[in-house]
């Protein structure tokens, strides 16, 4: 069977905050024989500053990465929301937008860059459940999750606006996944609900509010983890509970993984190799039942 | 030598205006065989047609030129004004100065120099022509009306009781339609099936209306007055001759499935009549579900029934009919909520407003008890308008009823729990007679409105909880309810392609059944001879479903009474020396028109179906084919002369 490869764009967090989920990443799609090739060179998306300052800056920083993904000959992969957001319908505009596709042209010819439009950009989600297929993922469980009860939170930019595979208000890509590793996926009516993004930094108490519902709804539904596909989501999800009590009296401790950390354990790896242990909410209690 | 007569129209202002008519008159006057060139006011009027009528018959006119208006608009009026005066009708052509000159220039001068080179052409032309007759068909005396609903039974009705036959065919096993399922009716609050029954008995007993119950048309052949019809009846396994109706074998039944009737709500037995009140009061079997019919074993039916009327060898039958005109009032269904953020499918407690009248319907699931599913009685209910309709995501239009049908389940709801009731809507339209004065009523009895569309039904402790913009307050607001009734757009019923396509009738972008001019022609289809009225042409209530019932009732007795069609003589015409049987127009025909004789290997045109639209004319690569009035030779005089000028 061909193995899958990917040019790998990690975002700014995958070597700081979300060590972690590169880390998980990279050892869970190993072991279902994908590989990853960090696209050397490669620089910021954006994220959700950019593109509301300057459209076309936005672009042109997203640009200039496919260019760099697509002279490796490989397909993108990315593991954050954002970046998501702003690579992929860049390179539909780019496509589809003859006015985009010049201005962009003019701007990757001042940096010595070339962009055919001939690579995809794909989420590390729809990799494992569309590319490589749930069958393949199902081969390689070795300690199916039974017993887990989980809630997938995809965010708002994952299925939203639109993507090609999801209802966008109702996505179930990651209920379909977590549902082949065994785990009991829970309904969440909030799983593509904001959860304040960088408000946090900004507005904090429009953010903390936010995720003070996300965090709620995951505790009365009994969810005894949070799957998160998004270094940002699980930040702002994981490290503010200490604020959340403060300010609404309530402390949950509900634990936030990666995806690529709970495939992880399902196909057998260690939870070292998974980062499982470095998030402020610990994690230990969700391994103890299985 | 042609004589030819030319009048120029001025049509007040609107062609003099911009057209200088008396140049156009000189002109005219000037040109071969044209013995006398007038212009006037208003060409169509009774002193305008006299000048034409004066002069064939003092000047010997043999054809007749009329610049003006739209052949749309007077063509039929000129042609009596030629018939009156001995004339042929078709020895007329007009050309058109008004819609296509005066209408869409202000240069003078080139408004006049146009008018000129149409009036050549049609000069040119009209020697040409020669004269034609219309001939007639006889039309059959009988009607078939298509879906026993309120529409269907109202045009029923009315054909029966002038004195013709009336097929009627409907395809559940009792007529009454979504009415019947229907509580209480607005504005007026009478009870649906008390309104309805009445007509429906009147049908069934009528002595002109032959009723074809849990039957389908499968095809239609013919034309106006002279259609072919047949008709599928669907095996009940009942005899309908020696059943009474008396019940034994449904109370015995002992298996049941999801009543349909009940839009799922409840549960009926495997032989069943769908609700009391069905006409005709007798059974059919489910034969998917049927244990004896799929697997032979029970049968229980059978062994209990005093008459022995249960037949589990019967058969469907083809039957064969002929009518002049047809009806087809095949009714609507309802939006699928499950596609969108309001919870249907996925919380408890959550109703389409179809699911929500058979509960408050006394003779449905829960005998009229307004209730949860855990049995208890709502302390608060939210009722959801425009769910699927206004929406560009679903369906863009409005769906006519739901707004009064959402103020009446209020009243509903109010009146028989206490409970809190919600309306989210975005506009209340209350359009009809009365329906304003009913809006009223209901905003006394303390329901909340809430201008703002319920964006979204989630649950939070064990309760519903709608979300929604209140525009009025400008806040985002949660409202917990215990019961949610969504109202779902109105759509076309599932088989609307198929069945458009049996009848002939096109349809518009939003899947209706398209009428033949939107404001004038609401009944008329593209096919002559077959009309359509009810939900099937859109979302409508139910008087106007009873009105376009009964103005489609007019239109059949139109065609019946006058029990002959015309038809035009301007039809495709083979010259069948020349066909070679190559048969590339009989896919091109819109209508059908065409046929194939075997025997002869040429190709005959139906000219009862024909429309002379000519498009075999054009396809045709032998020439065979050409339309009356519109001969090549016809057609290229005209093109040269107009080029000319």
């Amino acid at each position: 069977m061909s193995r899958l490869r990917y040019a790998f764009y990690p975002g700014c967090t995958a070597h700081a905050s979300a060590r972690d989920y590169t880390r998980s990443t990279y050892a869970t799609f190993r072991a279902l024989g994908i590989e990853l090739e960090e696209v050397p060179g490669w620089s910021c998306c954006g994220s959700t500053a950019v593109p509301n300052v300057d459209p076309l800056l936005g672009m042109a920083l997203c640009a200039r990465n496919l260019a760099l993904a697509e002279s490796t000959g490989l397909d993108l992969a990315v593991t954050c929301n954002a970046c998501y957001a702003n690579l992929a319908p860049t390179l539909e505009a780019y496509r589809e937008d003859r006015r985009v596709r010049d201005r962009l042209q003019r701007v990757l010819d001042a940096v010595d860059r070339h962009l055919e439009g001939e690579v995809e950009v794909r989420h590390g989600v729809h990799i494992l459940t569309r590319d490589l297929g749930l069958d393949r993922v199902e081969e390689g469980v070795r300690r199916p999750l039974d017993g887990l009860k989980a809630v997938p939170y995809y965010g708002c930019l994952l299925s939203r606006p639109r993507n090609p595979y999801d209802d966008p208000e109702n996505p179930t890509s990651l209920d379909e996944l977590l549902a082949t590793l065994g785990v009991e996926v829970l309904p969440f009516e909030r799983k593509t609900k904001c959860c304040g993004g960088s408000f946090m930094n900004t507005k904090e108490e429009v953010a903390l509010r936010l995720t003070f519902e996300i965090l709620e709804e995951a505790r009365e539904r009994g969810a005894h983890v949070i799957v998160c596909a998004c270094p940002l989501c699980q930040l702002n999800l994981d490290a503010y509970r200490a604020k959340l009590r403060a300010r609404y009296g309530t402390y949950h401790d509900t634990p936030v993984l990666y995806f690529t950390q709970v495939v992880g354990l399902a196909l057998g790896l260690d939870r070292r190799d998974l980062a499982i242990g470095q998030s402020f909410v610990p994690a230990d209690r969700v391994l103890g039942l299985r | 030598m042609a004589r030819i007569g030319v009048y120029v129209c001025h049509c007040g202002t609107n062609i003099a205006g911009t057209v200088d008519v008396a140049a156009v008159r000189d002109f005219a006057a000037a040109l071969p065989g044209v013995v006398v060139a007038r212009d006037y006011q208003y060409m169509c009027s009774d002193p305008g047609q006299d000048l034409i009528r004066k002069d064939i018959a003092e000047m010997g006119l043999d054809r007749v030129v009329v610049a003006s208006c739209s052949p749309r608009m007077h063509e039929p009026t000129f042609r009596r004004a030629l018939e009156s005066a001995g004339l042929n009708g078709y020895l007329l052509e007009m050309a058109n100065i008004r819609e296509h000159v005066s209408w869409v220039t202000t240069d003078v001068a080139a408004a006049t120099r146009k008018a000129k080179a149409l009036v050549a052409g049609a000069v040119r032309r009209v020697v040409l022509h020669e004269p034609l007759q219309e001939r007639y068909a006889d039309v059959t005396p009988q009607a078939l009306v298509v879906g026993g609903g309120i529409a269907g039974i109202e045009a029923a009705l009315k054909i029966a009781d002038a004195g013709f036959r009336v097929h009627l065919v409907e395809k559940e096993p009792s007529i009454g339609g979504q009415m019947a399922k229907l509580d209480k009716t607005f504005p007026t609050l009478d009870c649906s099936a008390c309104i309805l029954t009445p007509k429906m008995v009147a049908v069934a007993q009528h002595p002109n209306i032959v009723l074809h119950t849990y039957s389908e048309v499968e095809r239609v052949e013919g034309f106006v007055g002279n259609f072919r019809v047949t008709i599928r009846h669907k095996a009940r396994f009942v005899d309908m001759q020696k059943c009474t109706g008396c019940g034994t074998c449904w109370s015995k039944c002992p298996y049941t499935a999801p009543n349909e009737f009940d839009e799922g709500l409840g549960k009926r037995k495997l032989i069943y009549i769908p609700f009391p009140q069905a006409v005709p009061n007798k059974p059919v079997i489910d034969r998917d579900r049927c244990v004896k019919l799929q697997s032979g074993k029970c049968g229980a039916c059978q062994k209990l029934c005093p008459t022995g009327a249960i037949d589990f060898n019967q058969q469907d039958e083809l039957v064969e009919e002929n009518v002049g005109a047809i009806v087809v009032a095949t009714g609507y269904s309802l939006f699928d909520p499950s596609r969108g953020p309001w919870g249907y499918g996925r919380y408890p407690n959550v109703l389409t407003a179809l699911q929500f009248e058979r509960m408050v319907n006394a003779s449905g699931p829960t005998g009229g008890h307004v209730q949860l599913q855990d049995g208890s009685t709502p302390r608060a209910v939210a009722i959801l308008h425009c769910i699927g309709s206004r929406d560009t995501n679903y369906h863009e239009y409005c769906s006519n009823v739901c707004c009064m049908y959402s103020l009446k389940l209020a009243h509903l709801v109010k009146e028989k729990t206490g409970a809190e009731v919600y309306n989210f809507y975005i506009d209340i339209r209350a359009f009809g007679k009365a329906y304003e004065e009913f809006y009223n009523r209901v905003q006394s009895e303390g329901v909340y409105f809430i201008r703002g569309k319920g964006a979204e039904v989630g649950s939070r402790d064990g309760r519903l909880l709608v979300r929604c913009e209140d525009t009025l307050l400008g806040k985002y607001r949660e409202i917990p309810v215990d019961m949610v009734i969504l109202s779902p757009a109105m759509e076309p019923r599932p088989d609307a392609a198929r069945v458009s396509q049996v009848f002939g009738i096109q349809r518009s972008a939003d899947g209706f059944f398209l009428e033949a001019h939107a404001k004038l022609e609401p009944l008329k289809t593209a096919t002559d001879g077959v009309f359509i009225a009810g939900a099937c042409q859109g979302p409508k209530d139910i008087p106007y479903s009873v009105a376009q019932g009964a103005g489609a009732a007019a239109e059949v007795l139109r065609l019946l009474s006058a029990g002959r069609v015309t038809i035009s003589p301007v039809v495709a015409q083979v010259a069948e020396e020349v066909c070679s049987g190559c048969r590339a127009c009989l896919p091109i025909c819109p209508y059908r028109a065409l046929t194939y004789d075997e025997g002869m290997k040429v190709v005959r045109v139906n000219e009862a179906l024909c429309k002379g639209c000519g498009t075999c004319a054009a396809a045709c690569p032998s020439g065979a084919l050409s339309v009356s009035h519109f001969r090549t030779p016809q057609v290229l005089a005209q093109i040269e002369e107009v080029l000319a000028v």
